[in-house]
């Protein structure tokens, strides 16, 4: 520990932080630009200077390692005027253009001028101008506004991986581009909007929408993918005009993925806003009593056993529960599926579908092994996790398939699945680096839980990790990425019926055994339909809402509060931002009063009830699931197999990004840049 | 001074040949294991070299893969220094020295043999494309003042009158002699030495 004085008052750091980070702990506010805490440090700006006794000249404090005995000051007068001085410059060529700026309001530099700057100029000259850059569909440029703090280069380089971004000639001609002005290919690229202190960098669908003062802002969940990023939801009325991350050093750190951030404007359109019924292929806008009646006098004439439910990805916990109890206690049906194709699933213990590691352990890891999966597009933050890791530790990472870049280097096997035969029965070299890694991370993606041979490969992959000891209480090496955002909630809740790991629901479905078939948010199904009664609940109109009968019109994650499980299994709550569009309600209650409407009893009194009742299952599941000892998996057949990674179109993955103006344009993007061959 | 941009006009592709290959190795072994990208500099000059006297963006690309680097940091470095030529020069590039020493000397004279025999702007080929000229900073020949470069030699002592006649012989095709034009050998002083006249070996 280093002892110092920042204006008088005693402070003790830890060694290697830098004068900034010690001011910090004093509570005493620095101004600066280029310096961000999860980035290399710069020194570029020169805003952060400090006075530090002995030094004739003023320290830019976030470059300056604390040490011992130093006497920091930053309220004189000496300060005071450096400060000054430098924001002079840095204003010398930035424009007078606040009124048309979008930063207006949340710019770092309008608000650090107001409070340390001077209020005239003194220069006459011509300010430069610089013209605008492309940088995809997302970023939209200024860069006349730049003042050349490298936050978006250091980004792009130490967090996205890409090496896209730089900086351009010299002295006054610098210019931030990306390289030939292509857009930038990463799924985090728009965090270079939240870093970027001015206006130079902005959201370009945001632009010109809103001022920052006129929105709502409500502290959220995204579902865009399984990781449970946190974020805030900034709504005008009842349009969601934007998202931006939120601070959770546990799962996002600081950072969201463009398809979280930008898929918003999906739920502008495709909307489902009133019931429909199909009369002759063709939908009419009906009421909800129609409905209700209509739905009622089918269940009631159907066998119970020919009646399935399936749940979405997208879907709450609250809403998955009152689903499963609206079919187990009204119906009393138990054919609720969540999974929306052939995924293994072995739900003996909770630990089989969890990423269990969590997001903070891969930092820890020392040995990673991705077995069908590509996490740059599972899971785009987990991924910038895995790059962190192997910056920090040069971490070894080995992939059973080659699956392109990572953003990191890494080895790849041939996908053959007798590789993994020969791991588990420890004639393999991966097998040694397995059981030398002291925590060793194993990555099961979806990919490998589609195959014919899934249960083989979790299977005996568990059993290999079990034997070797690197499944236990302090380290626990199996991981599965999850696929969508209800996936380990509807899980947790049962929303499954398996034999052996397979999806009899599906199966049955396949095989047109049902009359009546009950789609919550199911959008992801692939299904030919024959004689089936379909009622689907879903916000949008997309895959699902095609194939129904009835439509029943529900709310979107931003329009409801809900709970959501992450692939960590972490329990999380998104908030209601926003409202259901015209005669569209809340998931919850739609079943709630058609549970009403079916046998004129309510399963829960309200929303209140629910939620207790709800968290009071989940709590008594993770008791329950501590003291489960899972019997061993018998049957494990071996199938020869390639094993394939196969994603989905990454901006298409879900009903709301679908509806995406935005998604399209950055698909678009992707694809123009492969038809001229500049990519790579 | 602006930014410098590439040339619109690019050749599609770029590969080291067999002498600039051998330079390459050589500067890329002075450097530690993994630390190859240091000499990227180097190598651009090397490119520079080989495509007459003007690095495309197709030698950066192969300068890129051949360090694993990426293609924007070699066009940071590209850009930032003056001395690579993004775009196209003439066989014969003349660079004409227009800091204070050569400029008090008359180095704008020379400036205007350049616009009268070769272009009227900087940077832009001569009529039978063999030659361009541009002003540069100092290039530590004040003593000569003024001066001027063309390709690797130094013509020093000019004035506007010999400078066109080294101009002449240029666009003929002919390399005149370089060094002083107004007969000095190095950098001696005029008509003698006038100090430490005792000293053999001043």
């Amino acid at each position: 520990m280093l002892k110092l004085k920042v204006n008088e008052i005693d402070v003790e750091v830890d060694e290697g932080l830098t004068v900034l980070q010690a001011c910090e702990k004093a509570g005493v506010e620095i101004p600066r630009f280029c310096y961000h805490e999860k980035l290399s440090i710069a020194g570029n700006c020169r805003m952060c200077l400090v006075e530090l006794e002995k030094s004739p000249k003023p320290v830019a404090s976030c470059a300056m390692p604390a040490a011992e005995g130093m006497n920091i000051k930053t309220n004189t007068e000496f300060v005071e005027k450096a400060r000054k001085g430098v924001m002079e410059f840095l204003l010398a060529n930035h424009p007078l253009d606040c009124p048309v700026c979008d930063q207006g309001g949340e710019c770092d530099l309008q608000d650090q001028s107001m409070f340390y700057g001077v209020d005239k100029s003194r220069y006459k000259e011509n300010k430069r101008e610089v013209s605008e850059k492309n940088m995809g569909p997302l970023i939209k440029t200024q860069m006349t506004r730049c003042i050349h703090c490298t936050r978006c280069v250091r980004f792009a380089t130490e967090v996205a991986g890409v090496t896209e971004i730089g900086a351009i000639g010299r002295g006054e001609d610098m210019e931030i581009t990306t390289y030939l002005e292509q857009s930038m290919q990463s799924e985090l690229s728009a965090n270079v909007v939240d870093l970027c202190p001015v206006g130079a960098l902005t959201s370009k669908p945001y632009v010109f929408e809103a001022r920052p003062w006129e929105l709502k802002k409500t502290e959220s969940i995204d579902v865009m993918d399984a990781i449970g990023s946190n974020i805030r939801v900034d709504t005008y009325g009842w349009e969601v005009k934007r998202i931006l991350p939120r601070i959770n050093e546990d799962i996002n750190e600081e950072w969201i993925s463009d398809k979280t951030r930008y898929a918003c404007d999906g739920l502008l359109n495709q909307r489902l806003d009133t019931p429909y019924i199909k009369y002759n292929g063709k939908f009419e806008k009906a009421s909800w009593n129609e409905v209700f009646n209509i739905i009622k006098s089918k269940f009631k004439n159907a066998d119970k056993n020919k009646i399935c439910g399936m749940s979405g990805d997208l879907v709450n916990m609250e809403t998955l529960y009152i689903f499963k109890e609206f079919f187990n206690k009204t119906l009393g049906s138990y054919n609720v599926e969540s999974r929306s194709d052939h995924t293994y699933l072995n739900p003996q213990n909770r630990e089989n579908y969890l990423f269990n590691s969590t997001i903070n352990g891969i930092e820890e890891a020392d040995f990673i092994l991705l077995v069908g999966s590509n996490p740059r597009y599972e899971a785009t933050i987990l991924n910038a996790r895995i790059r962190k890791a192997y910056l920090q530790n040069k971490t070894k990472i080995i992939s059973l398939n080659n699956v392109g870049d990572l953003t990191y280097p890494y080895e790849s096997l041939d996908g053959d699945i007798e590789n993994i035969k020969k791991i588990t029965e420890d004639n393999h070299e991966v097998s040694n680096l397995i059981k030398q890694a002291k925590k060793p991370l194993i990555i099961f993606g979806q990919s490998s839980l589609k195959t014919k041979s899934a249960k083989y490969i979790f299977e005996s992959f568990k059993s290999f990790l079990k034997k070797n000891n690197k499944i236990s209480d302090e380290w626990n090496s199996l991981n599965t990425i999850s696929e969508n955002a209800s996936t380990v909630g509807s899980f947790d809740l049962g929303l499954y019926k398996t034999v052996d790991g397979s999806n009899e629901v599906l199966k049955n479905l396949e095989n047109h055994m049902f009359e009546i078939v009950y789609l919550l948010g199911v959008d992801n199904l692939k299904f030919e339909k024959k004689n089936e009664f379909v009622i689907y609940q879903g916000s949008h109109g997309d895959k699902g809402a095609d194939i129904a009968d009835i439509i029943l019109p529900g709310a979107a994650y931003t329009e409801q509060n809900g709970y959501f499980t992450n692939l960590e299994g972490k329990l999380q709550k998104a908030y209601k931002a926003s409202f259901p569009p015209e005669e569209a309600k809340e998931d919850w209650l739609i079943i709630n009063e058609l549970a009403e409407a079916m046998n004129h009893r309510k399963l829960f009194n309200d929303k209140d009830e629910l939620d207790s009742s709800l968290l009071n299952q989940i709590n008594l599941f993770i008791e329950k699931d501590k003291s489960i000892k899972a019997s061993s998996v018998k049957n494990l057949e071996f199938n020869k197999e390639i094993l394939k990674v196969e994603n989905e179109d990454y901006y298409y993955s879900n009903a709301i990004a679908r509806a995406s103006k935005t998604m399209f344009e950055c698909k678009k993007a992707k694809i123009n840049l492969k038809l001229t061959g500049t990519e790579g | 001074m602006s930014l410098r941009r590439p040339s619109k006009e690019q050749p599609e592709n770029f590969e080291f040949n067999a002498a600039s290959l051998e330079a390459a190795k050589v500067i890329i072994e002075k450097y530690p294991k993994d630390k190859q990208q240091s000499a990227v500099m180097a190598l651009l000059y090397i490119a520079q070299k080989q495509n007459s006297n003007w690095i495309p963006l197709a030698a950066m690309k192969c300068i890129g893969k051949f360090l694993d680097m990426p293609y924007i940091k070699i066009y940071e470095v590209a850009t930032f220094y003056t001395m690579y030529n993004l775009a196209p020069v003439g066989k014969y590039f003349i660079q004409v020295c227009t800091t204070t020493p050569c400029m008090i000397r008359g180095a704008y004279k020379v400036v205007e043999a350049c616009k009268e025999k070769i272009s009227e702007n900087e940077n832009e080929l001569s009529k039978d494309q063999s030659c361009s000229w541009m002003e540069v900073e100092c290039l530590g020949a004040c003593v000569n003042a003024p001066m001027m470069q063309v390709n690797d030699d130094y013509y020093e002592d000019l004035d506007k009158e010999n400078t066109l006649k080294i101009l002449d012989k240029i666009l003929g095709g002919e390399i005149p002699k370089p060094g002083s034009y107004r007969g000095r050998k190095n950098n001696e002083p005029e008509n003698n030495r006038k100090t430490l006249m005792d000293l053999k070996n001043a």
